[in-house]
């Protein structure tokens, strides 16, 4: 069974969504997670200039129980993507998950545009929801 | 009952009171709806309301009678001011303020005064169904009379401006102010008073002719008061009131989420004017009215629209800008929905996701506010009326859509927001865009990169079917959709489809090497140039179907092509370049040849001379032009590479294969003996498998060559004449070199001639050759590439 998680971070590492398919077991990637938002930190200061890096393979989480993937993506605006999914999900390559975060890229920024939404707080709109939803078991069960 | 003293005021406030629940103006009330809602108005526990029921004597007496009517009211005043209830308190308490009843927070006296006054124009009533119509003065105007719109009332407008400010500003003056001002105006005018009473025209009027008691804060569903009944009470009606009350969609009012649109049609439509504004009371009737009978109700009317507009025209004055997302963001916080449901709202409606509301989707997002607002779920997705390609009127116009709301499956809203603010017409160009995509990929002219063999085949096949083209290559539009499938083209066309098969891959690989649609992406205009180019070029190899960077190998893909259409193998064409056979002698190949070289010459590319002997299938093959003489040549080849041929040709890579060997065979065989080529022909011929083809792409080329001719004149001259002089030379040489000397002489010099002829021909079909292997190659990874996908 594939898991992926997709997560989000404002610009002040807190969360702005979490979602996980196909268990909604989000739990036990919070650690996962938090530890990859320090790498992507590092890279983000690091690189200084090409923020948007589009990718981080965080290959350092693979313990020896559950392996897993955690690939990082920042906007312009400091918001953090962070995908996880299962390293025995081998047949995600890179440039799918590229395209997953240019999707969210472009979901979120629909989010943003909507006047009633502040930056910062929860994403709740019921079309990213459903954007995200449709991304994410499309990746699940083609694999 | 004790006697019980009322200041003027209090006797004003009582009477109106008792009068407005005096229902059936018997001057008594009984305990019917109004006085208990009245008295639940009053905000006071049941507990209380009990005992001030029973001190008053209601409960003894069984109704209400005046002064128990007041000494309830006087009771719910002092328990409201937290005084223990005590008959005594009734005459000893000084300074009681009025009692208060919270269900409409009532405006100013003014207002009421105003309200009042105009109460007979009992057109006020801010239609209670129009639960459509939201109600904008209130939202704008905030404590401003009337919004423009609602002129109709001036009471009313106050009291819609004051609704919304209402839930901003409990009211000021409320319990106080009201019950000093004169009383006239509208006792009831309610602000925010939630338009819970439709029907209360007998009791608005009666009402309003009792008194000019202001009500100050008389909640209710009050509707009758005068005109009022623009009231929106910040409080949810208490349920006995009548269900059919709809509440304005104001947006400081709550309406309470139901079903009260549809029950309020009725009332509503009875009541004609509407307090907003002539349209507004128009349109709120007519969408009362709309909104219950249609199954659409996210359809738009005119008259909600023409609000909408009005109401966009005081954010943005031209109307056709855009309100800026603040800008909306303002004013439909004012509807006090909920955070969360406005900018589902604004999801919805903001088509092109530019952060900004045109008019039509400002009209949606309102138009959806105010459904909510009245108690209808947001839909998933944007309704189909809603869209804001929709313009103006026609929504009204269009047909409701059952569920539409919810079950929409507005594929354009989910699949547009692409920020483009292209956005409007998309919704319904798509669907007919994909269908047309269809069509189109089949009307278009399909480019067909064909080689020049391939166009004239198409052609061909395409006067043969008398299709008519304007195009130029023409043959290729009306083939496209042909050729794709291949299977529906008619037998003559088969070779044209073979070709185009093969074509179509090697089209694609060798020109754009886009494995996909191929006969769509070929390019005709490719394709021509590449014939053209072709034609100029020494013959290319026989060629795969697919690779076709040169259409060199037309003539060699068109027999091929012709005898796969067969469905043989091109096991002649087709051979894998074999050994070079020894080269005939060019007299034993001259003679021959020259015959066939004559032949071939007077026939550019056809041969139709060539059809059964094999000196005539020489020539034929070449149809293509310059393979004529090599086809005399491949043919004496053709035996011996048959097998290969076959191989090869089953391979399926037969054209390219076939056609590079084709013409390599030719060369080959041009120096050897001509006849042994027309031998070999022969043998070929009469070898029954691979030879089968031979003859029958012979006779294929024959026809395509036939049609082929101009071109292959082309072609064919410039070949054929290089190689024609040599090789007729040949017969010469062969002769002369029995006759003398001299002879001999010349024709070895004609022979050293015509072997430097050949040699060039033949390094040039062994460039071909390299480079349809590197076609193949490429065709091969790309097949290898497509293979993953295909498990995709």
């Amino acid at each position: 069974m594939f898991h992926i998680c997709l997560l989000m971070f404002s610009p002040q590492n807190y969360p702005l969504y979490i979602r996980s398919v196909p268990c909604q077991n989000e739990l036990k990637f919070h650690y996962t997670v938090h530890t990859s938002l320090d790498v992507v930190e590092e890279k983000v200061s690091a690189v200084g200039k090409s923020l948007a890096d589009q990718r981080e393979l965080y290959l350092g989480l693979l313990y020896p129980t559950e392996d897993y993937k955690v690939y990082g993506y920042v906007t312009n605006s400091k918001v953090k993507f962070v995908i996880v999914v299962d390293s025995s999900n081998t047949s995600l390559r890179d440039n799918e998950i590229r395209s997953m975060f240019r999707k969210l890229h472009n979901s979120f920024t629909d989010v943003m545009c909507n006047p009633f939404y502040n930056p910062g707080d929860p994403i709740q709109s019921k079309a990213f929801n459903g954007i995200v939803s449709g991304m994410m078991v499309q990746t699940v069960c083609v694999f | 009952m004790e006697s019980l003293t009322l200041s003027d005021v209090e006797q004003k406030y009582y009477s109106e009171l008792f009068v407005y629940c005096d229902t059936d103006n018997t001057k008594k009330v009984a305990s019917n709806g109004r006085v208990l809602d009245l008295f639940r108005a009053a905000q006071l526990p049941s507990e209380v309301v009990l005992q001030i029921t029973e001190l008053c004597g209601a409960t003894r007496l069984g109704h209400f009678g005046r002064s128990q009517f007041y000494i309830a009211l006087k009771l719910i005043a002092i328990a409201q001011s937290g005084l223990p209830l005590r008959v005594e308190s009734l005459n000893s308490v000084k300074d009681l303020p009025l009692p208060r009843f919270v269900v409409g927070k009532n405006e100013a006296e003014a207002r009421h005064a105003a309200l009042y006054q105009d109460a007979d124009s009992q057109g006020l009533y801010p239609a209670p169904g129009t639960a459509l119509i939201p109600r904008p003065p209130g939202r704008g105007l905030q404590n401003k009379k009337g919004p423009p719109s609602s002129t109709s009332l001036p009471a009313h407008e106050v009291i819609q401006p004051l609704a919304p400010s209402i839930e901003a500003q409990p009211e000021p003056t409320s319990p106080v102010i009201s019950p000093h001002q004169s009383p006239p105006t509208s006792p009831h005018s309610w602000r925010k008073h939630k338009r819970q009473h439709s029907g209360g025209n007998a009791d608005r009027q009666q009402v309003v002719a009792a008194t000019g008691a202001v009500w100050t804060q008389f909640r209710e569903p009050q509707t009758g008061p005068v005109t009022g009944d623009g009231m929106w009470s910040s409080h949810s009606p208490p349920p006995p009131l009548p269900p059919s009350q709809e509440s304005w969609v104001s947006f400081t009012a709550d309406t309470p989420p139901s079903s009260t649109l549809p029950a309020m049609h009725p009332s509503s439509v009875q009541e004609s004017t509407t307090i907003r504004t002539v349209a507004s009371a128009a349109t709120t009737n007519e969408i009362q009215r709309q909104s219950s009978g249609y199954d659409d109700p996210w359809k738009i009317t005119d008259e909600q629209r023409q609000y909408y507009i009005n109401q966009f025209k005081t954010i943005q004055p031209d109307l056709t800008g855009l309100i800026p997302g603040s800008a909306a963001k303002e004013f439909f916080t004012k509807s006090k929905l909920p955070i969360l449901e406005l900018s589902h709202i604004w999801e919805l409606s903001d088509f092109d996701k530019d952060g900004a509301l045109t008019l039509d989707e400002f009209c949606a997002a309102f138009h959806l506010v105010v459904a909510r607002k009245n108690g209808y779920d947001l839909p998933e997705k944007l309704p189909e009326s809603l869209m804001p390609k929709l313009i103006d009127l026609d929504d009204s116009a269009e047909v409701p859509e059952p569920a539409a709301e919810v079950g929409f499956s507005a594929s354009p809203v989910e699949v547009t927001p692409n920020k483009s603010p292209s956005m409007p017409s998309l919704n319904q160009a798509w669907p007919e865009m994909n269908q047309s995509n269809e069509d189109t990929a089949i009307v278009h002219p399909v480019p067909i990169r064909m080689t020049p063999s391939k166009i004239h085949m198409q052609e061909m096949e395409l006067k043969r079917t008398g299709s008519d083209h304007n195009h130029p290559t023409s043959p290729l539009l009306a083939k496209p959709p042909e050729l794709s499938e291949e299977t529906k083209l008619p037998p003559s066309m088969k070779f044209v489809a073979a070709n185009t098969v093969g074509d179509g891959y090697s089209s694609s690989d060798s020109f754009t090497s886009d494995p996909e649609p191929i006969t769509r992406q070929r390019s005709q205009s490719g394709a021509s140039p590449e014939a053209l180019k072709v034609v100029a070029p020494p013959p290319p190899p026989p060629r795969p179907q697919q690779s076709h960077s040169r259409s060199s190998s037309l003539d060699m893909n068109r027999t091929f092509a012709a005898t796969a259409a067969p469905g043989q193998p091109q096991p002649s064409a087709i051979a894998f370049p074999p050994a070079v056979p020894p080269r005939p002698l060019p007299t034993q190949s001259s003679v021959p040849l020259t015959g066939h070289r004559v032949e071939a010459e007077g026939v550019p590319a056809g041969g139709a001379v060539l059809t059964t002997t094999s000196p005539q299938q020489i020539p034929q093959q070449p149809n293509f032009a310059d393979f004529s003489q090599f086809q005399a040549f491949a043919a004496s080849e053709q035996p011996s590479s048959l097998p290969d041929i076959d191989k090869h040709s089953e391979a399926g890579q037969a054209d390219k294969i076939s056609e590079g060997a084709g013409p390599l065979r030719t060369v080959k065989s041009d120096g050897p003996a001509d006849e042994r080529t027309s031998a070999t022909v022969n043998s070929a011929k009469g070898s029954s498998g691979p030879l089968a083809p031979p003859p029958k792409p012979v006779r294929r080329r024959l026809k395509s060559e036939d049609e082929l001719r101009p071109e292959d004149e082309q072609i064919g001259p410039q070949k054929a004449a290089a190689i024609a002089a040599p090789l007729t030379s040949q017969p010469s040489i062969s002769r002369s070199v029995g006759k003398d000397k001299k002879a001999i002489q010349a024709s070895i010099r004609r022979n050293k001639e015509t072997n430097t002829v050949l040699a060039r021909l033949n390094s040039e079909l062994q460039q071909q050759l390299k480079d349809l292997l590197e076609e193949r190659i490429s065709l091969e990874v790309q097949l290898e590439q497509l293979r993953p996908f295909s498990h995709l």
